[in-house]
Formats: structure tokens, C-alpha cells, sequence
């Protein structure tokens, strides 16, 4: 992990790099996102400050795109995609089925900070509906005994509860 | 900015307005009312509301007046049964989306959506309601946001931002769980920028904004953008 100076740094070069232009708000933000792993207050205003934008603004876009996150993921993370596509295929089968089998619910993360579990809209990968993205890797044509198998292959030997 | 102008029809009355125009000033201008709860004299249009939807001839789809700018020979149907039923349907639509009950609202009498209600004759939701239960914020000195009783018209935002430059409401998320935010979302007591100005209180069009213990008669006062736009002009 980078230490806080050095993180400050990074951004700053990035948002220098843009020429502290308010329309680079997107990109300004997934740096932000890429550097501290999540959009705290604190950088929020940061950028906001940095840009000379309204702070509501800043806050207005970074809730505005599921893919910004404004709490700290866990150390692995599981997405499932909403869409349509997705949805009818069962998506909310595995969503639920992981919820149950990890003890965590939608949008939070687990007690022990192991595990997160998002939702998005759709993330493109409709022909191979339900898809769940694992750790930044999608997972096409999932089912709940696939997703639950590979994420209790990740969390290596933790034990969770089972019913 | 030129100065031709461009000749209409709205509601079979000819009208000659400068080019540019929005359909619904050109009809407001010349006595012809469309309803709206978001368009405001004196602010940049968004329109968000979709009442002011008016049938165009020529094409089938219909065109928020606010934000459609007027053509040469433009036929505008302002009045249709359809659009009576489609406007009856976006009120439902706002009374079923948060929790609008007038009898307990400050904003009973004086609210532009109860009014819209009463004058379309809704006299019904036929939509499921969504009971929102938002918690209030009432930690500034004397303004007071219900969030249950907001219909999103961002008027609050827009006079905030253009007329008292302060920016310091927004919306955040987005679909059903739109909300407006101070500042990084938080309590308004705390809010860096707000000047406490109460022009978000005077432009709202129902009861989610208020002054405290101040008749809600004589706060609403939404010809304020415009006044002091006009004084800026001077």
C-alpha cells in the first residue's frame, strides 16, 4: 500500500496533467478510485476543491456511476450484473445465494472485510447472461454453485458458515 | 444573438415570437397555458417534470414545450384529450413516487402539485405508492428539507447555482433513488457553501423545502429568479 503522501502525489500529477479542467471529472474520479480504492469524503472534496467545482457536483457524479465505489471494498469483490438480460437469466438466484452463503448483503461487505458484493447494471456481456464479475474477471453463463465455488476457492481456508 | 423572428401556431392562435424561443414562453407570452412544475422564469430549463409535453403536428411523439425551441410553421396542440390523460398520469406518477399528504403538509393551499392535481381532476393514484420514509433534515438554523414530499423539479438546484452561485444542492444517485444533497451529502447545518439565502425555499413548488415557523404563504415566492435577474440586466 502506498503511503498517503504518495497517493496525494499520483493525483495531483494526474489532475496537473489535465490541466485541472473541470470536464476531466470522470477520468479525475477513476484515478481517484484506482489510487485509494474507494471515493472517501475526503477525496471527494479534495477533487472538488482541486477543480473549483461544487462539492454536490462531485458527489452528484460519483453516485451517479455504480462504478464508483464510496466505501471500502473488500479484499475480494463479486458484481453482479442487473440488466435485463442478466436479471431473467437468474441473476438474483446467485445473488441471493451468495448473500446466504457469505452472510452479506448487497452494496456492503463482510464483518471481516474479506468479501464484497455489488450490483450493477449492465455490463455488456449479455450473450453469456448471468454474468458476475469476480474480482475484476467476468464469469459468463454463472450459476450460484460456480460463483460460490470459486469465491470459497479465493477465500482459501476461511471457514464460513454453511446451512 | 439575431433578431429574426419565426411565426407560429399554438392552439390554432398565430403567434410571432424572436427566433429561439421555447414553445412554452411563446405560449405563456401570449396567454396560452401549459402546466409545468419545473420550468421557472429566470432559470435554465430542464425539463424534468413533463407536463408541459404538447403535440407538435407531424410527428407522433409529443415534445416537452419547455425545452423544444419554436419553428417556422410549427402547428402546437397545447390542450388534447391525450395529453389531458397523459398529464393526469405524470401527476399520479409524482404523488405515488415519495409521500405527498397534503393534510399534513406546510405546503397545503399554497402547492403547485396539489393545484395541478385539483385542476386535471386527479382525484385517485392508480399507481402502487412508494410511502418513502426519508429522514428529515432540519439541522440548519431555520431551513427545513423533507426529502418525502420532493418531486426532483431541481429548481432549488438551478436557483441556487445560477442565481445565488453558491452551488450548494445537487442530486445525487439516480432513477427511484434520486435525491437532493447538500454539499458531499451532508446535513444542511454543517453545509460549507450555503449562504442561507432561501431562494431554494421560495422556488419550491411543493412542500419539501421550508422556512421554520414561517407561514409558507410568505415564503413561496418564485418570481424571485426572475427579479433579480432583471436587476442584473440593468
Amino acid at each position: 500500500m502506498l503511503r498517503e503522501d504518495k497517493r496525494r502525489e499520483l493525483l495531483d500529477n494526474f489532475m496537473r496533467k489535465h490541466e485541472y479542467d473541470e470536464s476531466a471529472l470522470l477520468e479525475i474520479l477513476h484515478k481517484t478510485q484506482e489510487i485509494y480504492g474507494y471515493l472517501d469524503n475526503e477525496s471527494l472534496m479534495y477533487v472538488a476543491q482541486s477543480l473549483n467545482l461544487p462539492p454536490s457536483h462531485v458527489y452528484g457524479v460519483a453516485t451517479f456511476y455504480s462504478f464508483f465505489k464510496l466505501k471500502a471494498a473488500g479484499e475480494h469483490v463479486v458484481t453482479g450484473c442487473l440488466g435485463t438480460a442478466c436479471y431473467v437469466k437468474g441473476v438474483e438466484e446467485i445473488m441471493q445465494a451468495v448473500e446466504r452463503e457469505f452472510n452479506v448483503k448487497r452494496g456492503e461487505s463482510t464483518a471481516d472485510g474479506k468479501l464484497s458484493l455489488f450490483v450493477t447494471r449492465c455490463i455488456g456481456a449479455c450473450a453469456m447472461a448471468p454474468s458476475v464479475v469476480i474480482d475484476g474477471e467476468v464469469m459468463g453463463k454463472a450459476t450460484p454453485e460456480l460463483v460460490i465455488n470459486k469465491l470459497k476457492l479465493l477465500l482459501g481456508g476461511n471457514k464460513t458458515e454453511t446451512r | 444573438m439575431s433578431n429574426s423572428t419565426v411565426t407560429l401556431k399554438i392552439d390554432g392562435v398565430e403567434i410571432t415570437v424572436p427566433e429561439g424561443t421555447m414553445i412554452l414562453k411563446a405560449a405563456t407570452d401570449n396567454g396560452i397555458r401549459i402546466p409545468t412544475l419545473c420550468a421557472l422564469e429566470g432559470l435554465s430549463n430542464s425539463g424534468g417534470c413533463r407536463l408541459c409535453l404538447v403535440e407538435i403536428a407531424g410527428s407522433p411523439k409529443l415534445f416537452a414545450a419547455c425545452i423544444t425551441p419554436v419553428s417556422s410553421g410549427m402547428v402546437v396542440t397545447t390542450n388534447s384529450e391525450r395529453l389531458k390523460e397523459y398529464r393526469k398520469m405524470t401527476v399520479q406518477l409524482l404523488l405515488s413516487e415519495r409521500t405527498h399528504v397534503c393534510s399534513v403538509c406546510v405546503a397545503n393551499d399554497h402547492c403547485e402539485l396539489q393545484s395541478l392535481a385539483n385542476e386535471l381532476g386527479v382525484d385517485h393514484v392508480m399507481f402502487e405508492r412508494k410511502w418513502t420514509d426519508y429522514k428529515i433534515d432540519s439541522t440548519h438554523d431555520f431551513l427545513v428539507i423533507d426529502r418525502n414530499r420532493c418531486i426532483l423539479c431541481t429548481r432549488c438546484i438551478r436557483v441556487c447555482d445560477e442565481i445565488e452561485g453558491a452551488h450548494t444542492l445537487d442530486l445525487k444517485m439516480r432513477g427511484k433513488d434520486t435525491q437532493v444533497i447538500m454539499d458531499l451529502d451532508n446535513n444542511w447545518g454543517v453545509s460549507c457553501s450555503c449562504t442561507s439565502c432561501r431562494k431554494c425555499a421560495k422556488v419550491c413548488p411543493v412542500g419539501a423545502i421550508y422556512v421554520e415557523e414561517e407561514p409558507l404563504a410568505r415564503t413561496k415566492h418564485k418570481e424571485i429568479a426572475e427579479f433579480l435577474l432583471a436587476r442584473r440586466r440593468r
